[in-house]
This record gives structure tokens, C-alpha cells and sequence, in this order.
């Protein structure tokens, strides 16, 4: 089987636009695979190096045999001739064709696929070109191919030959290189079954696997395991190697939480414990190098921290001579939004909500009120200034330090969470109040001036505001209706109703249909909203269930067929003994069973028994009785049915599917 | 162990070897070596050009009394031009390190993702902090705008912060306890400005008179581009002087700023002001600059 090895050297890539990136040069590459018969494909790449591998079945482009459409039968001979003779072949090889249409002239014509070499010189460059990245770059006029980072050199080989291009000015060629210090200083000459191994001598290890292997095996004892920075930094080094320093314990008596900010977030370590689980004075760095035999780099990873550590001891030193409560008014001048003016009228405005929202949920009236004030008051200290991911968490232990109360300092350190649908909401109700006032705000308020998310934009992450308020609403059970907070603007009201929508879907994981019948109603109150939900879930499977949901459906279409419009109510009187009767009887006891109370599994249960008799209804009644007054009747025990059973989930929103309904 | 002032020779020898004019610093305040003229106005246009320079740059609000040890209200930074950005250019980046005495075969180099973007110069490009043992002591930029201008030929500039880099080679924890020269530390020769300076931004520059100046290098500065656009002759025209004004009004923006004088509403606006005056300016040049290549084709 042939190969072909595509290496794309570029000055350092973005770490996390690398697998993106490789993932777009393969989709742009398997069509070609595909013309070449097929095979198999691997994608690779260092920080310097997108690699695209792939053995694959043929060694030219398959031929494709069409037929050229020509004149009509019925031109007759002399159009076939001139036909023929534009084609370059004699009469005799033309044959009738059906194009549905009639009869044509038409000739076979064989379009020979090209040899492996010349469509691949043709088409690497534009699918190189064409790979996909958040921000590109130009680096040689205007005009010329535009790219993450410069290409410097492409390697390009057909089993052992060059597979001839150019792009961004760049000849492809038969040679790669290696780690920038420490491997051969010019071109490496590249054998494609040695590619690997060449690599390797260089100090360059291809595969992403093996690099985080090697990173893995050099972590050591009490590492906390960091999924995403290990990610980081298999993309950041070519040849890594973790070294492992520390630090003066003296340093500990800084909250954990900014040390270790410090540390992964800034200095890209791995942070170490001791075996209680509290943080250990040491790190792990891992360097893109052979080790540390002089031990060079570990000393001055650990002068970096050191500095690091002093400024933010220094940062919190001078932030206490100025208490949180003294830093209100300097929010006026830190802008929260060009439109909506500064920090200080958003955290009153924030405080007024939050304190009607704690009088409805059974808050302390007072630790919200404090907090909310307090919250953004750590945007004007000097530890927020340098470690900006610290916000509200700074707040928090600042507010502790100072003596504002165990529950305003937990309110205030968690009033950004949940930052992900991962994370967990605020810890104490009061944290959970001021966390959704202060998003509820920026909702309100962005929306209010129109900065709206479209499609992948959304620079003020109102998505995830809007999750978070939705989480912390149903997992903490807060009996608040979410839709009031919309006030009169469609925009938001539309904005929030998918994000509850996309709540229970996505993370909770119920089905799209079930998650539509519920929503239906169109409730705010998430907590009422996911009993409801898990009801519905529950009850499905049961016989009865999915039948009557078909059923209501039914309904639902006759109703809109009659354009019954206001069906007015029952008259008993005029109610046909039988399947008519049975059904409005049993209608009035389940209502009177619903009016009693239950669980919402039971009242779904209950209207699910409904079904035999609505099943005998359909079955024996005819709705459009020519009697308009009888027919007018049946229209209205349908609508009472249809109305009064859907206030917990609209049944005809269910897609029967034997209760396999996926989202 | 090289004295500051050596490393700083063995930097300029090193780009002087490499064709790179050795210009000396800007002499109004600048934040950024960047905001020379050797760098805004000439990355502009498709003349090559190649400079090295050293640019105190002041940062009013970064200011610490002279009490932090490695924060600094003004900086050095060696700054250089290559335009356009040779193919080896981080190559010849690494040659300079070596040149400096750092063997790098015993150290750890990284390139970081870090783009560099300024609104009140309508400038941006991509690229790196070059991050030395962890510590970041090189920013590398392919321009891509300046001046609201997207640039055609594309230069790579390198920003080295001389402070961290010689006191990681004299291995000091503190900037102040670089060694200078023979018998002067960096306390002895800038810490008096510091702590004064620190004073004044923070403390005593008149806010009043701030704004007042503000306006006034505006509006020489609108004044001058007024007269430029109706001048016979714009070949001779002082478009770097207003280009000083620009710098002028960009250093008291940051002294408000310092000062805490500058509101929410107002911010945004002024960087506009700015703006407009760095994007009218670098027209100018380019006008100015494509009519001078037409003569000397003439």
C-alpha cells in the first residue's frame, strides 16, 4: 500500500488550536483518501508540526466513466455527425440515452484519474491552506496564503519520493527539523519508515500520547492530577521533561487557592500535597528539554515563583490597609460595560434584587444585602488587578480577613459559580441568592441595550450566565420563577427559555419530546418544571401512556381543524349515553382525583387511565355530528380534556416512539 | 557575570552584526517601545527597515514606590525592527540569547501564544512571550496593523524587558540589585526615580492641568493634520511632529489614568481621541512617504 506523509512545519502553534487544527486537516484530506481508494489515516503534531499520515489502496485516482449528453434523437442524423465529430469519435459509437426527458444522443467518455503524486501536489496545498483556525495571520504580502503562525517548511512525501508543491513561497521537500536547541542544527533528510525514530533522534516526540506518557512518568509523588494543564503542556513542548522544585513554606500562609492560581494558571506547574491533602511547598514544571543536569532551570523556575509569591504577599498586604467596605465608590470607576456604566450601579441594583429575592426564598436578608455590595469590590484591589481569574474568590477570603461574617465571605467567594455546567452552585442559600441576582443583572441589562449572543458570539458570556442561573435555580429547588425576571423583553424571555430547554436536554439528558411537553406550559419555576419533567419520565413507559399522548394529539388536531375557538362548556344534557358519557364521567372523577393532590407521577397516572375510554370514544363517536349544537358539545368536552390535563405536561408534545424518544 | 551595561552592548553589537541601524530611544515618554517613531511610523509602507534601540518606557500606573522588587513605573526595553520578519527570525531571536551567555541547551525555552493588541494606536499582531526557565522576558510580534493601516509587508519586533533578563543572568531576586555598572546598582542609578515619580502619578500631577494639556497637544496635533491635508507641498511637512503630539496626549492619558481621573463613561472615549489622532498621523506618513518614493521614481 502506498504512504504518505505530510509534516507542515510552523513556528509554534497556539497549544490549544493544535487538535482543532489537526482535525480540520484531516476532514479536508479524507476525500482525497477516498479518490485514492481508501485507507487508513493518522493525524499528529508537536507545537512546531501538523503531521498527516495515511496508507491508502490505489496508486492513481480511480477513472470515471460519464456520459456526455447530446442532441435529441429526433435532431436526427446530421446532429449526431457534428456531435460526433466535436467529441472525436465516429457515429457509430454514440448510443440513445433517457433522460427522462426522451431519447439523446449521447457518447461514454472516460476521464483518467490521476497518478497519486500529481493529485496529491495539487490538492496538500489546499487542503493545508484551508485548515481552520480562530485567528490566522499574514506573513508574506497581502495576497498570500494566510496561516496561524508562518509555514517554514513542509515535508511531503509519497513512500519515498517528494510530492512537488509550493505554498506561502515554501517548496516542499524530503527533510523536517528538529527540537529547536537541542536537535541537529540544519535540515534532517527523512526516510518515511524512519520518520518516527529520525524525530526522535532529534529530540522531537511526534505523537501527543507519547509525549504525555513521557510527562506522566515523570510527575511523581502527590502530583494533583490537572487533565487540562497536562493537555497544555503536550502541546507546548516538543521533548518534554518535568522537573520538580520548591518553595519557601513560609509562603503557605497565603491562601491556597491564589498559590495554586499562581502556579497552574501563570507558571503552568503542577501543584503538589502532602499526604493530609493540604498543599505541599513543591512543584512540578515540565520543560520542553533533556533535564536539568545543572540543575539551572529548576532554580530558575523557583526564583520566578518567588517573585510571584512576594508580589501577591504583597498584593494582599497592601490590599487589607483598605477594607472592602471602604472600596464601594471606587466602583464607580471600573467600568462594567461600556453601555452600562460602572461596577458601583451594578452591585445596587444587584443589592435590590437580591434582597426581594431573599425575602421570597427565606435568605438572611442582611448577609445578602452585604454581600452583594461587598462582591465586586475585590475588581479595585491589587490581587484582582494581577490575578483577574481570582474575582469573587479574593472577595471572599478578604471579607473573612476582615471580619465581615463566615456567611457574606462564602456568598461572596462563590457569587461567580457556577462557572461551567460542571461546577458546583454556591455552597449556602444566601451564596446562591447573590449569585443569581448578579447574572439575572447582566442578563437583564445586556439585553436591555441589545448586546445579545448571536451564533458563536457571545463576548459577555450570556449563555453561560443564563446556564448558571438555571442550575443554581434547579438544583438548589428555589421556588422563583425564572420568566418573571424577563419582564416585557421577548428577546430574553425567548433567550432563557432555551437555556432551561438545553438545561434539561443536555445536561440533565431527558428527551427532547418530553423536555417540549413539559416546557409547554411555560413555567418558570425550574424546580416545579423537573418534577414535573421526572414524572413524565417515569410514567411514560407505563401502557397507557404514549397511546393517550397519541390521542391528545388527535385532539389537538381536531380542535384546530374545527376552529372550535372558544368551545364553550360541556352540556351534559346533550351528552349520547355510552363511549360519550363514560368519557365525560371519567373525565370529571380524574379531575376531582387531581384537585385532591398527589404526587405529579400520580396525576399523570391517573390522566394516562383516561385512555380506554377516550380509545372507545374515537372509536365509536363521530365528532362531526351533523347536529352543529351536538357536534359543538363534543368540541367542548374535548377542549376541557385537552386543557385540563395538560397543566403538567402538554401530551401532545410527546413523539410516540414505544418510550424510545431520544434527544 | 556581564554588568547590565554589557548586556545591553552585547545586544546591540549583536543586531548591528545583523544590519539593524542602532537608533538611540525616543526622547518625549513613551509606554512602549512600540510607540517610537522608529517602530509606529516605520513599520508603515513597504520600505524595508531594520533598528535596534533602547526605550525607557514610563507606565505611570505601574508605579510602586520603588518598593516592589520587580515592578516598575519605567522600564528599559531593547527594542527591535526587522522589517520585513526574515524566515529564520526566531533563530536569529535564539542567536541573542546565546550572544548574552545564555547556553541554551542547559535552559528551558518556550514560545506562549501572547497577541498584542493597542487600541489608542489602532495597532495589533500575533504572536509569543518567550518564556525563559518560566520567566517571560522577550514579547515577539508579527504586526499585522498599525496605525489602523493593515501592513503588507510584515515586520517582526522583539521587545526584550531588560530588567528580568539581567537579573536572571546576575541571578538576583530584585531589579534594584542589578549591577549597573562597576560600583553601581540599579537602586543607585533609578530608584530616586521611582519613588519620585511614583509620588507625582499617584499623588501630586494636577488633574486639572493634566486635562488641560491633554487638549491642548490634541489640538496642535488636530491643528498640524489640518494643515497638512491642505499643504502644497506635503513632502516637508511636519508630520513627525504631530506624531509627538499623539505620543504627548497618550502619555497623559496614562498619567489620568494614574490618577484614577478618568471615569467609565469617559475611557472609552478618550482612547478614541487618541486613536484618531495615531490613525490620522500614520495616513499622513504613508501619504507623505509614497509621495517621496514617487519623486525619487521621477
Amino acid at each position: 500500500m502506498p504512504r504518505l506523509l505530510l509534516e507542515v512545519g510552523v513556528e509554534e502553534i497556539p497549544d490549544w488550536m493544535i487538535e482543532p487544527a489537526l482535525e480540520s486537516l484531516g476532514a479536508n484530506l479524507a476525500p482525497l483518501i477516498e479518490k485514492l481508494g481508501g485507507g487508513q489515516a493518522w493525524t499528529d503534531a508537536t507545537p512546531r508540526r501538523l503531521v498527516y499520515r495515511s496508507r491508502y489502496t490505489l496508486d492513481k485516482e480511480r477513472d470515471e466513466d460519464t456520459l456526455v449528453q447530446g442532441p435529441s434523437l429526433s435532431a436526427g442524423e446530421k446532429a449526431a455527425a457534428g456531435f460526433a465529430r466535436k467529441m472525436g469519435v465516429p457515429v457509430t459509437e454514440l448510443s440513445p440515452m433517457d433522460t427522462g426527458k426522451g431519447l439523446y444522443f449521447s457518447i461514454k467518455q472516460r476521464k483518467m484519474g490521476l497518478p497519486a503524486r500529481e493529485l496529491l501536489a495539487t490538492a496538500l496545498p489546499t487542503a493545508i491552506a484551508g485548515i481552520q483556525f480562530p485567528k490566522t495571520m499574514h506573513w508574506g504580502g497581502k495576497d498570500s496564503v494566510r496561516f496561524i503562525r508562518p509555514i517554514r517548511w513542509v515535508l511531503a512525501l509519497l513512500d519515498d519520493e517528494i510530492i512537488p508543491f509550493d505554498i506561502a513561497g515554501v517548496p516542499s521537500g524530503d527533510w523536517t527539523y528538529g527540537h529547536r536547541v537541542l536537535g541537529s542544527k540544519g535540515p534532517i533528510q527523512i526516510t518515511i519508515g524512519e520518520y518516527d525514530q529520525m524525530l526522535r533522534d532529534n529530540y522531537v516526540v511526534v505523537r501527543a500520547s507519547d509525549r504525555e506518557s513521557k510527562i506522566r512518568a515523570g510527575l511523581g509523588a502527590g502530583v494533583r492530577p490537572d487533565p487540562e494543564l497536562l493537555k497544555t503542556l503536550v502541546y507546548l513542548t516538543e521533548f518534554p521533561t518535568a522537573i520538580r522544585g520548591s518553595f519557601d513554606p513560609q509562603y503557605l500562609e497565603l491562601p491556597e487557592e491564589i498559590l495554586a492560581t499562581v502556579m497552574r494558571h501563570h507558571q503552568r506547574y503542577f501543584t503538589v500535597e502532602k499526604p493530609d491533602g493540604s498543599l505541599a511547598p513543591e512543584f512540578v514544571a515540565v520543560t520542553n528539554t533533556n533535564g536539568d543536569q545543572d540543575g539551572l532551570i529548576r532554580k530558575g523556575n523557583e526564583r520566578v515563583l518567588r517573585a510571584r509569591f512576594n508580589d501577591a504577599r504583597f498584593f494582599w498586604r497592601v490590599d487589607q490597609q483598605k477594607k472592602l467596605s471602604a472600596r464601594v465608590d471606587d466602583l464607580a470607576k471600573v467600568t462594567f460595560q461600556a453601555k452600562l456604566g460602572s461596577y458601583k450601579e451594578k452591585a445596587e441594583r444587584v443589592q435590590q434584587l437580591a434582597v426581594q429575592m431573599a425575602a421570597q426564598v427565606g435568605a438572611d436578608e442582611n448577609t445578602v444585602s452585604i454581600a452583594t455590595l461587598l462582591a465586586k469590590c475585590d475588581l479595585t484591589t491589587e490581587m484582582v488587578k494581577e490575578f483577574t481569574e481570582l474575582q469573587g474568590l479574593v472577595g471572599g477570603l478578604y471579607a473573612r480577613e476582615q471580619g465581615e461574617g463566615e456567611a457574606v465571605a462564602t456568598a461572596i467567594y462563590d457569587h461567580y459559580k457556577p462557572v461551567s455546567m460542571e461546577d458546583s452552585i454556591p455552597r449556602t442559600l444566601e451564596g446562591q441568592v447573590v449569585a443569581l441576582a448578579d447574572k439575572i443583572d447582566t442578563l437583564r441589562e445586556c439585553f436591555r441595550v441589545g448586546l445579545i449572543p448571536t451564533g458563536s458570539k457571545d463576548p459577555f458570556a450570556l449563555r453561560r450566565a443564563a446556564q448558571g442561573v438555571v442550575k443554581i435555580l434547579a438544583e438548589a429547588r428555589l421556588p422563583i420563577d425564572l420568566f418573571a425576571f424577563a419582564e416585557r423583553n421577548e428577546e430574553l424571555l425567548q433567550f432563557l427559555q432555551e437555556r432551561v430547554a438545553h438545561y434539561l436536554r443536555e445536561v440533565k439528558g431527558f428527551p427532547y419530546d418530553e423536555v417540549n411537553a413539559v416546557t409547554a406550559t411555560k413555567s418558570g419555576v425550574l424546580m416545579d418544571v423537573l418534577d414535573r419533567l421526572t414524572a413524565v419520565h417515569d410514567v411514560r413507559p407505563t401502557p397507557n401512556f404514549e397511546p393517550l399522548a397519541a390521542s391528545f394529539k388527535r385532539i389537538e388536531n381536531i380542535l384546530k381543524q374545527a376552529e372550535a375557538g372558544e368551545a364553550g362548556t360541556v352540556r351534559q344534557e346533550l351528552l349520547a349515553p355510552g363511549p360519550e358519557q363514560d368519557l365525560y364521567e371519567a373525565f370529571l372523577r380524574i379531575r376531582s382525583d387531581m384537585a385532591k393532590g398527589g404526587s405529579y407521577a400520580a396525576k399523570l397516572t391517573s390522566i394516562a387511565s383516561l385512555r380506554p375510554q377516550v380509545d372507545l370514544f374515537f372509536d365509536k363517536i363521530l365528532v362531526n355530528d351533523p347536529d352543529a349544537a351536538i357536534r359543538r358539545n363534543r368540541l367542548a368536552l374535548l377542549a376541557s380534556l385537552l386543557t385540563e390535563f395538560s397543566t403538567i405536561a402538554d401530551f401532545s408534545a410527546i413523539v410516540a416512539q414505544g418510550g424510545n424518544a431520544q434527544s | 557575570m556581564d554588568f547590565y551595561q554589557e548586556t545591553v552592548f552585547k545586544l546591540k553589537r549583536y543586531w548591528a552584526d545583523r544590519g539593524c541601524i542602532l537608533q538611540e530611544p525616543h526622547d518625549l515618554e513613551v509606554g512602549a517601545g512600540t510607540m517610537a517613531p522608529e517602530t509606529f511610523l516605520r513599520v508603515l509602507g513597504d520600505k524595508p527597515y531594520k533598528v535596534a534601540y533602547v526605550q525607557p518606557s514610563r507606565r505611570p500606573a505601574d508605579g510602586r514606590y520603588g518598593e516592589n522588587p520587580n515592578r516598575l513605573y519605567k522600564h528599559q526595553q531593547l527594542q527591535v525592527i526587522l522589517k520585513p520578519a526574515p524566515a529564520d527570525v526566531i533563530e536569529q531571536y535564539l542567536g541573542s540569547l546565546e550572544a548574552i551567555g545564555i547556553e541554551l541547551a542547559k535552559h528551558d525555552i518556550k514560545l506562549e501564544e501572547d497577541n498584542w493588541e493597542s487600541p489608542t494606536l489602532g495597532a495589533w499582531g500575533v504572536g509569543w512571550q518567550v518564556m525563559l526557565d518560566g520567566l517571560e522576558i522577550t514579547q515577539f510580534t508579527y504586526f499585522q496593523q498599525c496605525g489602523g493601516i493593515d501592513l503588507d509587508v510584515v515586520p517582526a519586533e522583539i521587545t526584550y524587558g531588560l530588567e528580568r533578563i539581567v537579573a536572571f543572568l546576575q541571578d538576583v531576586d530584585s531589579v534594584y540589585d542589578i549591577e549597573w555598572a562597576p560600583g553601581f546598582k540599579y537602586s543607585d542609578v533609578r530608584l530616586a526615580d521611582e519613588q519620585q515619580f511614583s509620588a507625582y502619578n499617584f499623588e501630586m500631577a494636577d488633574v486639572q492641568r493634566l486635562w488641560r494639556l491633554f487638549d491642548e497637544h490634541e489640538a496642535e496635533c488636530l491643528e498640524l493634520l489640518a494643515r497638512f491635508r491642505k499643504a502644497p507641498d506635503q513632502s516637508r511637512f511636519p508630520v513627525l511632529a504631530a506624531y509627538d503630539q499623539v505620543l504627548k496626549c497618550s502619555h497623559l492619558f496614562n498619567l489620568l489614568d494614574a490618577r484614577g481621573a478618568i471615569s467609565v463613561t469617559e475611557r472609552v472615549g478618550v482612547i478614541a481621541r487618541v486613536r484618531k489622532l495615531a490613525t490620522a498621523v500614520a495616513a499622513a506618513w504613508v501619504r507623505q512617504q509614497s509621495q517621496a518614493a514617487e519623486k525619487e521614481v521621477a
